[in-house]
């Protein structure tokens, strides 16, 4: 099923019912009913998008925007592609399916995620499969791979699943992770890592400031990097190959529970 | 009794009996195969017999770097028993005390689906005191276990299969022990083609077959007189005149249908050797079909 943007919207648009699962038996005219709209101003599905007929299990959305909000929440089955730009909570608690967004992605991209692939083949913004405020856990499954540079906090309080960022990364990624792997090609802001309890953070060309409370526990070949490499090789060669080189291992963050670990590989 | 012959085998008209077991199997890789082989080894080493050992466990076969889930070389062992409980025990004393103490080794599940779980890394992961981290990827996941050489990996479970048989068996007639061995070497060979086979015995050769039940108090097993060269003469022999010698193969697969390829294979590999380097008569132990439900008739599998 095809969606066709007409012009750039007036307004924020919520996309979160343009799902696989939401759409399923719907006729294009009932579609073009669903409201997207997030002001006063009434707005329709039909209103932002020329609505072509088809399998809403595969929905592309011809034409992105930096205000399409919400798009691919909760996707639990099916295909969802944007051929642009989204805006906030892209693939926010997804549980299956692919979602793939074209061009850059906003805040909060793939927010508590369980399950499911998010591949974002621009930049991401921050707090890349983070909680939302007052949300204890983030991403908790699934797999984030973002083809460029992601902002400030990404993996904030990831709790399981694989986050790949292919570019640069900013300050504090991986903070308050909870478990999982967050994989970083680029450099690393300051302090990646800050106070996680578990998981594993590889960081391809260091940090700009590592904290001091991640303590060297030198060189290493792990068996461990061996099977996580072979997991992501299809997503991600380049972080692949990060993964298969001598690891220097930093076991922190020791002013949490200091159980995790950041793995910088010999250049 | 005997009815076949071929190429100068006799092929005795009777059938192996073997029973439904409790089977599992695990991936050890290591750094270099011979110490993949190593762990394995020494992990099977007292592995020949439920009656007293626990289990009955081999390797199956040796696994390229491309076939093991880290890249390293690799064995495939598989381990069966009685019941789930005293699979379980066996899989992580022996894991725990020859495959996690082995240089490099590491350790994942060798099976892919199954009737029911068992513990792996799940049972040995409280040596790391503490310092063991779980890694999950996709449906597997795997446990860290810090170790002086460095980490020892190991999935946290592997899956168990209820139909799995053991005691799979031929008995193997011979002139002289050299030719009989020849011919039971050759048969273990080929039988070590057929996939989720093994033969639990030494090299895969039992000398000391065993009939249920002794003259004393305690031993659940005893010789099979009936089967020893020396005393054709003074009972009720199964022997004639001029065999030597015999070995007996045991072969436990994790399906029925794998235990027969088995036989077949071994059974072929034997009259294709011939009664004139080889054996000269092929025979399977059984208890009259009454103990176990899998029952394979040599002159199905010769044919």
């Amino acid at each position: 099923m095809r969606f066709s943007l007409r012009e750039p919207p007036a307004q924020r648009v919520d996309l979160k019912p343009l799902v696989p699962q939401t759409l399923a038996g719907k006729t294009v005219a009932e579609i073009e009913r669903i409201e997207v709209g997030t002001t006063r101003v009434r707005l329709t599905a039909g209103d932002v998008f020329r609505v072509h007929k088809g399998d809403p299990a595969t929905i592309l959305i011809e034409g992105g925007s930096a205000r399409f909000d919400r798009v691919g929440f909760g996707l639990s089955e099916g295909s969802i592609r944007v051929e642009g730009e989204a805006g906030v909570q892209a693939g926010r608690l997804m549980s299956g399916g692919r979602l793939t967004i074209g061009g850059t992605a906003g805040p909060f991209a793939g927010s508590g995620m369980k399950g499911g692939t998010l591949a974002i083949e621009g930049d991401a913004g921050e707090r890349l499969g983070g909680p939302l405020s007052g949300e204890t856990v983030g991403m908790s499954g699934g797999l984030i791979h973002v083809r460029g540079a992601a902002g400030e906090r990404a993996g904030d309080r990831l709790r399981r699943g694989i986050i790949l960022i292919e570019g640069r990364a900013g300050a504090y990624a991986g903070s308050r992770m909870i478990a999982g792997t967050l994989a970083i090609g680029g450099e690393a802001g300051e302090l990646p890592g800050y106070l996680m309890g578990r998981g594993t953070i590889l960081i391809g060309r260091g940090a700009t400031l590592l904290s001091p409370t991640f303590a060297d526990c030198g060189e290493h070949d792990l068996v461990a990097a061996r099977l996580l490499a072979a997991y992501i090789a299809k997503a991600s060669a380049k972080l692949a190959r990060l993964f298969r080189r001598p690891l220097r291992r930093l076991a922190g963050d020791m002013a949490a529970l200091g159980k995790g670990e950041i793995l910088l590989p010999r250049p | 009794m005997r009815e076949l012959n071929a190429n100068g085998v006799a092929i005795d008209d009777t059938f192996a009996e073997a029973f439904d077991m409790r089977a599992t199997a695990i991936v050890i890789t290591a750094p270099t195969a011979r110490w993949a082989a190593q762990a394995a080894e020494t992990m099977t080493g007292f592995a020949t017999s439920v009656i007293a050992c626990g289990c009955e466990a081999a390797i199956e076969r040796a696994l390229s770097p491309r076939e093991t889930p880290d890249g390293r070389p690799g064995v495939r062992v598989l381990m069966f028993a009685v019941s789930t409980a005293e699979l379980q025990k066996q899989l992580q004393n022996r894991v725990g005390q020859c495959v996690l103490t082995s240089p490099g080794s590491a350790c994942y599940a060798g099976l892919d689906a199954g009737d029911d779980r068992l513990k792996l890394g799940d049972a040995i992961r409280f040596f790391g005191d503490g310092w063991q981290i779980a890694k999950r990827l996709g449906a597997r996941r795997y446990w860290r276990v810090p170790v002086m050489d460095g980490e020892f990996v190991c999935e946290s479970t592997t899956w168990l299969t209820k139909k799995a048989v053991g005691g799979g068996n031929l008995i193997v007639m011979g002139e002289s022990p050299a030719k009989t061995l020849a011919a039971t070497e050759a048969a273990v060979k080929a039988m070590r083609e057929v996939a989720d086979v093994i033969m639990p015995f030494p090299g895969g050769i039992a000398r000391s077959g065993s009939k249920v039940g002794s003259k004393y108090k305690g031993a659940s097993a005893s010789t099979n007189d009936r089967y020893c060269p020396t005393l054709k003469g003074a009972v009720d022999s199964a022997l004639t005149a001029e065999i030597a010698s015999v070995l007996e193969i045991v072969i436990d697969g994790l399906t029925s249908e794998v235990v027969g390829e088995a036989m077949r294979a071994g059974l072929a590999a034997i009259v294709e050797m011939g009664s004139e380097k080889g054996a000269s008569r092929v025979g399977a132990g059984n208890y009259g079909g009454k103990l176990g439900r899998h029952h394979y008739h040599l002159k199905d599998l010769v044919r």
